[in-house]
């Protein structure tokens, strides 16, 4: 009952940080993602158990995914749902990537709220994003690096980059979602 | 990277995000697919020439009602399955639903009808070119379909494949049916579906490689 009852407020608190960050209020966004990637932890360790070594890669890869998909919320959608249907598809897709079903120790369907459990404590994520990044064409990693790393202006990135606005713009949200699908088949060739 | 480095980075920057975007690419695709779909009508097969009075037929409305229904039906259907953790609920029944009253009119045309007329009936006259020329009209709206999804974030690939072709097939047919003379129920019952069934197959083939993110 109580945990019910703190299920829901955990939902309507992280909601409201993601219709605020949605808005554009970044201190709002990162808060949301910073307390999601617990909850997203705990989920995943759970369904991972016998893969401990995988989580913290699929709470990255479902973080990046949570961003570059954000477009695709309702905010009349319970967040719960939405979050945990991107984790399912990550995680079914490492899975079915590493072509070993029988690792699925738990079923994928119970329904459990984002504040049954949350698990703040990162391990070592064996794939290094960083690493990745360093890889991404400069049309796509400037703007990454001097706007989301540096933390420069859209305005002050587009000039050291000899870049117009908007091919920075551009180049941050194709080059997350090219880091992706470098996740994935990174992911791939590793088996 | 920490995953901590990651948060920061993801939320550093970030502006605010368009709504409705999920909409608002259908509507595009939509309405390009629709677009694209005339324009081959209009350049391999014309309207039918007496388009005018087929205006008057109640039959001919059927028609447009039934594959429109079906458009409508696999859009909310495709809206659906783009945003992760929605619930299909009673669209699958609202899918079904045109079909089944198309084939108890069709039935009922069937069994009233003479012996001799029922296979007249069922083939018409183009049973032989209509599901592959429904199938061609469907080309344009299938592509800008599953550009419109591929944007979004299905997670049911297969389902979300199929869906985007119905919903091409529905809208090509849409255009076919200006052209096409037949007015019959168990023709269009059977080879109107099994036109739209075309790109449907094809999307469910091609979804899992081309949908995934």
């Amino acid at each position: 009952m109580e945990e019910a009852s703190q299920g829901r407020r955990t939902e309507e608190r992280l909601r409201q940080l993601l219709i605020r960050g949605l808005a554009g209020d970044a201190h709002a966004y990162r808060a949301f993602l910073q307390d999601l990637s617990g909850h997203l932890r705990a989920f995943l360790r759970k369904r991972l158990a016998r893969l401990p070594n995988e989580v913290e890669d699929l709470v990255q890869e479902s973080l990046l995914a949570i961003h570059n998909q954000r477009h695709t919320y309702d905010p009349g959608q319970p967040l719960t749902s939405w979050v945990h249907a991107i984790a399912k598809y990550k995680l079914v897709d490492l899975l079915r990537r590493r072509a070993r079903g029988d690792l699925l120790t738990d079923p994928l369907d119970d329904a459990d709220d984002l504040a049954s459990s949350a698990d703040s404590e990162a391990a070592e994520a064996r794939r290094d994003l960083g690493k990745l990044l360093a890889r991404l064409p400069d049309r796509h990693r400037l703007p990454i690096v001097y706007t989301k790393l540096e933390g420069l202006s859209v305005a002050d990135a587009a000039r050291r980059a000899g870049m117009s606005e908007s091919a920075v713009k551009v180049g941050v949200h194709r080059g997350l979602k090219v880091l992706a699908g470098m996740v994935r088949s990174e992911a791939m060739d590793e088996d | 990277m920490k995953t901590d480095d990651l948060v920061t980075m993801l939320a550093t920057g970030t502006g605010p995000v368009q709504p409705n975007q999920v909409l608002r690419r259908y509507s595009v695709a939509v309405g390009l697919g629709a677009l694209g779909a005339a324009a081959l009508m209009l350049v391999l097969i014309g309207p039918r020439p007496d388009l005018a009075a087929a205006f008057l037929l109640p039959m001919f409305w059927v028609k447009i009602v039934f594959v429109a229904c079906l458009a409508a039906v696999s859009l909310l259907v495709a809206l659906r399955l783009s945003r992760p953790g929605m619930r299909l609920s009673w669209l699958p029944g609202a899918l079904a639903a045109p079909v089944v009253a198309m084939w108890v009119l069709a039935a009922f045309v069937l069994i009233r009808a003479e012996p001799a007329l029922r296979a007249q009936l069922f083939f018409g006259d183009t049973w032989n070119s209509c599901p592959f020329l429904i199938a061609t009209l469907s080309a344009p709206a299938f592509v800008a379909v599953f550009w419109a999804m591929r944007g979004l974030a299905p997670t049911r690939l297969r389902l979300s494949g199929a869906a985007s072709g119905l919903l091409s097939g529905a809208v090509g047919t849409l255009m076919y049916s200006v052209h096409c003379p037949e007015m019959d129920a168990p023709f269009i019952g059977f080879w109107y579906l099994l036109g739209m069934l075309i790109p449907t197959v094809v999307g469910a083939l091609l979804g899992p490689r081309l949908l995934r993110w």
